[in-house]
């Protein structure tokens, strides 16, 4: 049952980053205190107003070490999200709803990850180890051990059911470098044509390299407060509109799903756009957790831009670019700006709405941003005033 | 078979389950209650929350349902062993396991594929169904 006391009761009112490198040379507690702190000063909110944490189970910082080392006083609510790049939105959702509930008044979120040069999501070793559940263990001796691999039995039974094919997944990550190479603070700036996606080295079939996100070091956070304080901020509030997380069923070890041709998200799709009060014709532009290429083209159907098994199409001639009919992660996303596990889709959201982004989409007032279409999911959309 | 994988991870709920193996026996747990099958194999029914359960045999064959070719190996066991191939292939109980294809051309594998199942013994002695097309 989805009500609608979270509509506009919040705000997104600041945003920082770190720079985005294969080794920042630097701790994760370093990343961390520096995104806080330049999301804080982008609001114009000092720390000491801060009631309020929401963190991602999978960040090594958590809140008491905030407390120690950024400085936070008597946190009044403190709260995480669970399977890895869900957090991207759900962290936006909890916050909102304890703004909404009272409890908080001014909450920081954040991802700070040295996943390049410290613990690689890409390797083996990072997940065999990691929890004797039945899931997993019911993988790995068979040698399926990364969420490459996972996934690219999702991507699989997408081309046998709706005959999607490689070089639509190419149109994704050719979309998401065009986007990066305009925007100077993403990682990946070389050109790339479908062809190169075609010439690059198969990873598990039917996943090529550049079907697959980057690995990188860094942070970024946000700064979410309640309607009346975020009308005293630096920046125009993004207003959270809708939140909604889901879980579709069988979720545990993902490839146990019981469809994997149809994204999982599309309960959480119809909760964000009834808690918002729009519809998919509103929205102005989309950042997706795109972890692997086909993951865009079935959010996509799941959110409503297109039919089922038309998203391989629909991604095509350019649609999903910054001057398209529909864009997406116009900052280059998690395949070519930076993978900071989709906090940077909401960064990007906030930045479009303000007018700041390097990919500016004209007329920019309400943007969809939504991740896991195939672990849990968790979307939210924004709008300015 | 791969060599050198990590092996199999038994607990309290899965153990029925790799006995079963050391018999080439591929057995699943159903719920006592409404024969719900479960998989990945666990404690509680997740269509009545019995936890109530018998341990079918399987028939031993399947139909693929999707694949991978892992080319590019992630692990230090499967340097010299790629490409494989691992599968989601369709047990007649109604579930989805994964297992690899062996004695498979990756060029010949397709969506419904029949495939039959098979048994083979890792280096610590343990029992891995895998499964090669039928014949």
């Amino acid at each position: 049952m989805i009500d609608y006391t979270l509509r506009k009761r919040a705000a997104i009112v600041g945003i920082g980053q770190t720079a985005y490198s294969k080794n920042s040379g630097r701790t994760e507690l370093a990343l961390a205190c520096e995104a806080i702190g330049s999301a804080l000063n982008d609001a114009g909110i000092r720390p000491d107003e801060v009631d309020g944490v929401v963190r991602y189970d999978m960040d090594a910082i958590d809140e008491a070490r905030l407390t120690s080392h950024f400085g936070f006083k008597n946190l009044s609510w403190m709260s995480e999200t669970s399977y890895g790049g869900t957090g991207g939105n759900a962290v936006v959702v909890h916050a909102a709803a304890a703004i909404a509930a009272g409890v908080a008044n001014t909450i920081v979120c954040y991802r700070a990850l040295n996943e390049r040069s410290g613990r690689r999501y890409g390797q083996a070793t990072t997940w065999v180890s990691d929890g004797a559940g039945a899931a997993r263990a019911f993988q790995a001796p068979w040698g399926v051990l990364t969420p490459a691999q996972r996934f690219a039995f999702f991507a699989r039974r997408h081309m046998i059911e709706y005959g999607t094919t490689s070089r639509q997944f190419g149109a994704v990550a050719v979309a998401m470098r065009r986007h990066a190479m305009r925007n100077p603070h993403a990682m990946m700036q070389a050109p790339m044509t479908i062809d190169d996606h075609q010439e690059s080295r198969m990873i598990v079939d039917p996943l090529r390299l550049f079907d697959c996100c980057i690995e990188s070091d860094g942070a970024c956070a946000l700064v979410v407060t309640r309607a009346d304080r975020a009308r005293d901020c630096h920046h125009r509030p993004a207003w959270i509109l809708g939140a909604a997380q889901g879980s579709g069923t069988k979720a545990d070890g993902i490839i146990f799903r019981e469809d994997l041709a149809t994204a999982e998200s599309v309960s959480t799709a119809a909760n964000v756009y009834r808690s918002a009060g729009v519809r998919p014709e509103d929205i102005d532009a989309v950042m997706i957790y795109d972890h692997f290429t086909p993951f865009v083209i079935m959010s996509l159907e799941a959110y409503g831009f297109c039919g089922r098994g038309e998203g391989g199409p629909f991604v095509e001639g350019g649609r999903i670019e910054f001057d398209g009919e529909l864009p997406v992660n116009t900052h280059g996303g998690n395949l070519s700006e930076a993978y900071i596990h989709g906090l940077p889709h909401v960064v990007e959201a906030v930045r479009q709405l303000r007018g700041t982004s390097t990919s500016q989409v004209k007329n920019a007032e309400v943007i969809l941003s939504c991740s896991s279409v195939a672990q849990l999911s968790a979307a939210v959309i924004l709008a300015r005033d | 078979m791969l060599h050198g994988l990590p092996e199999p991870i038994p607990d309290l709920d899965t153990q029925p389950f790799w006995d079963g193996c050391k018999e080439r026996r591929f057995l699943v747990p159903h719920c006592e209650v409404c024969d719900t099958p479960r998989w990945p194999p666990g404690p509680c029914c997740p269509n009545c929350q019995s936890q109530a359960t018998k341990w079918l045999e399987a028939e031993p064959r399947g139909s693929v349902y999707s694949w991978i070719v892992v080319t590019h190996s992630v692990h230090q066991a499967t340097h010299n062993q790629v490409p494989y191939i691992a599968a989601l292939v369709e047990l007649g109980s109604g579930i989805r396991v994964i297992g690899n294809i062996v004695e498979c051309d990756p060029a010949d594998m397709a969506a419904g594929m029949p495939v039959d199942l098979i048994f083979e013994q890792t280096e610590s002695g343990a029992f891995l169904p895998n499964f090669r097309p039928s014949t």
